[in-house]
């Protein structure tokens, strides 16, 4: 796919954009939000929609209940609040209320990952991904920018089954194309190489992006895919750029535990056992500092994707 | 109105599943289900507006319960099948291996009747107050209905949804709470004394009823009354006293029957004292 950034945007205005084109094309669609309208980028809706968006005040875990049950009628239930409290906080009830109960219900969760920034680990979930995707029948996505995160909100209405979609706060490159049409489940081939496959989500799609660069530079040949989907997972896209490269890079704002690069590694090592590097956090948690200053700390700059696909080259 | 007589005869029949069905697994909260027989009873053969014959998940049109506190589901398995949700006979089946009948109810094996799992407590009351509020934004004037164990209001999320309902002025609720002052560990009051349950739901801005939870007769006019406060901007919430282990003279008032099933000369000796009003399973 063509890219090529349009300026910085959030992602989380990308789902304010959604949830407000879903408002008006869906009248089953409802919101709800934790207190943080503004943060979540919810405020068009509620004033365009006021009957169908509800203030729950701060009590994700009632959130998560009505929620459920504003299913049982045929509502399309989206909650709102920061990924932080749509996971750790309310485990239990999304467990329980709604993937054990197949309620179709749109969990979506702003602020993701170190990009948070200065408010630090308390907010800063790197856990989510993982969570979340342990729980059956569950659909995890973690778009890259404002346009796909757009239109995977608008997607993820006609998906009939509980969604975890994951977006973050900072404005970063918006690059994907406007309008693009989104489909669960089906990775992105952004450039073609092979020499090494680097497989990134949210966030760190363009830094694989501007890895690839200096790796061209260096004569190296990277295909980077993005993986907006981690559950279900394009595994045929995955074991087709692997069979090519014989390596691989995975890169996320999440724990090495439990995220895509796991979660790849077990596709890999039942269909095609591969050297992978991980461009991810490595059991530890965030702290307080700028989105930049956290990524480079961190390890999940573009310099660190850089080196891990020459270390994953170098398993060959 | 039903014949009362009519209501008390499936009551006996009720707790005689409810013995039997804990027993052959050898599994099962016999304790908080005998004491909510009546209200179960009560609630699907003479108060609700329901189709047993023909269950949709949405139940447009109709009232709805939730069980928030799942474990006392061998009662409210008993009813369903008794009003006709499902085959009798498969109350056989309960807790074991392949049933619809799961431990806690759940929609996951698709049994009629059942709408959300539960079981984990503390959840139902957000899930009843998302469907009354879908309710509403259908307008669809049925109620929704919702029971709660006493020590089940010991989770925090039963108040976050406490508050709501009240600020939200979500009035097409009628919730429970069984009262039978028992829990795993003991009595409520040795576990974690709730103080002044009434006053507590009062201050959250519920309606706050009372009945005695036993008397069939006193039930069903409680529910025909707290029908006609719904509407009037304020969730209500009946307080029920009732028995645990009613019926059965020696699991009565005891949180030891709360998880326990008979053995067969408890069995044998529960069922003597449960007339048989319409056939075993």
């Amino acid at each position: 796919m063509q890219y090529t950034s349009s300026g910085d945007k959030d992602t989380r205005s990308g789902f304010g954009e959604g949830l407000l084109e879903l408002g008006r094309n869906n009248p089953n669609v409802v919101a709800l939000c934790a207190d943080l309208t503004g943060s979540l980028k919810m405020d068009a809706f509620e004033k365009e929609f006021p009957e169908r968006f509800f203030q729950i005040g701060i009590a994700e875990a009632n959130m998560m209940g009505i929620a459920a049950g504003m299913t049982i009628g045929g509502k399309i239930p989206f909650t709102g609040t920061f990924a932080n409290f749509s996971t750790g906080r309310v485990y239990d009830q999304i467990r329980q209320s709604i993937a054990y109960s197949g309620k179709n219900v749109k969990i979506c969760a702003s602020h993701a990952g170190l990009t948070l920034g200065e408010d630090g680990a308390t907010h800063q979930i790197l856990e989510d991904l993982g969570m979340m995707r342990m729980l059956p029948g569950m659909t995890v996505i973690n778009p890259c920018d404002f346009n796909q995160t757009k239109a995977a909100t608008i997607a993820i209405a006609k998906h009939n089954g509980p969604v975890y979609l994951r977006f973050g706060r900072p404005k970063v490159a918006n690059f994907t194309t406007p309008n693009q049409p989104f489909e669960i489940g089906k990775a992105i081939t952004f450039i073609e190489g092979t020499d090494v496959s680097i497989f990134a989500t949210g966030h760190l799609v363009w830094k694989a992006l501007q890895a690839a660069e200096i790796l061209k530079e260096k004569g190296i040949s990277a295909e980077v895919i993005n993986i907006h989907t981690i559950k279900p997972l394009d595994e045929e896209a995955i074991v087709k750029s692997v069979a090519k490269t014989r390596c691989v890079v995975s890169a996320e704002e999440h724990q090495r535990n439990g995220g895509l690069g796991d979660a790849i590694a077990q596709v890999l090592a039942m269909k095609m056992p591969a050297p992978q590097e991980f461009v991810a956090v490595n059991d530890s948690f965030g702290e307080s500092g700028t989105p930049e200053q956290l990524l480079t700390k961190y390890g999940l700059d573009t310099a660190d994707v850089v080196a891990a696909a020459e270390r994953a080259i170098a398993r060959k | 109105m039903a014949n009362i007589d009519n209501l008390k005869d499936i009551c006996a029949q009720v707790r005689r599943d409810i013995v039997r069905m804990v027993h052959a697994p050898q599994s099962g909260h016999p304790g908080g289900s005998l004491g909510c027989t009546e209200f179960f009873v009560a609630l699907y053969f003479d108060i609700m507006k329901h189709n047993p014959q023909n269950f949709t998940m949405d139940g447009k049109g109709e009232d709805l319960f939730f069980l928030s506190n799942g474990h006392i589901s061998p009662v409210w398995y008993s009813v369903l099948a008794r009003s006709g949700y499902f085959p009798v006979s498969e109350l056989s089946t309960f807790r074991m291996i392949n049933t619809r009948l799961q431990g806690h109810p759940t929609t996951h094996e698709g049994l009629p009747g059942v709408r959300v799992a539960s079981g984990s407590l503390g959840q139902g009351l957000s899930v009843a107050l998302g469907a009354a509020q879908a309710k509403k934004l259908n307008n669809d004037n049925s109620i929704v209905y919702s029971l709660h164990g006493d020590g089940e209001i010991q989770e925090g999320q039963i108040w976050e949804a406490a508050m709501y309902a009240a600020a939200k002025k979500v009035d097409n609720i009628i919730s429970t709470i069984d009262y039978n002052g028992q829990q795993i560990d003991g009595s409520t009051d040795h576990v974690l004394p709730m103080g002044d349950m009434a006053a507590k739901w009062v201050a959250f801005g519920w309606n706050v009823l009372h009945m005695d939870g036993n008397n069939i007769e006193e039930v069903i006019a409680t529910f025909n009354h707290a029908k006609t406060l719904t509407g009037k901007g304020q969730p209500i919430m009946i307080i029920m006293k009732t028995g645990m282990g009613k019926g059965v003279d020696f699991m009565e008032g005891s949180h030891k029957w709360h998880g326990i099933a008979p053995n067969d000369e408890q069995l044998k000796a529960a069922l003597e004292q449960l007339q048989s009003t319409q056939a075993d399973y």
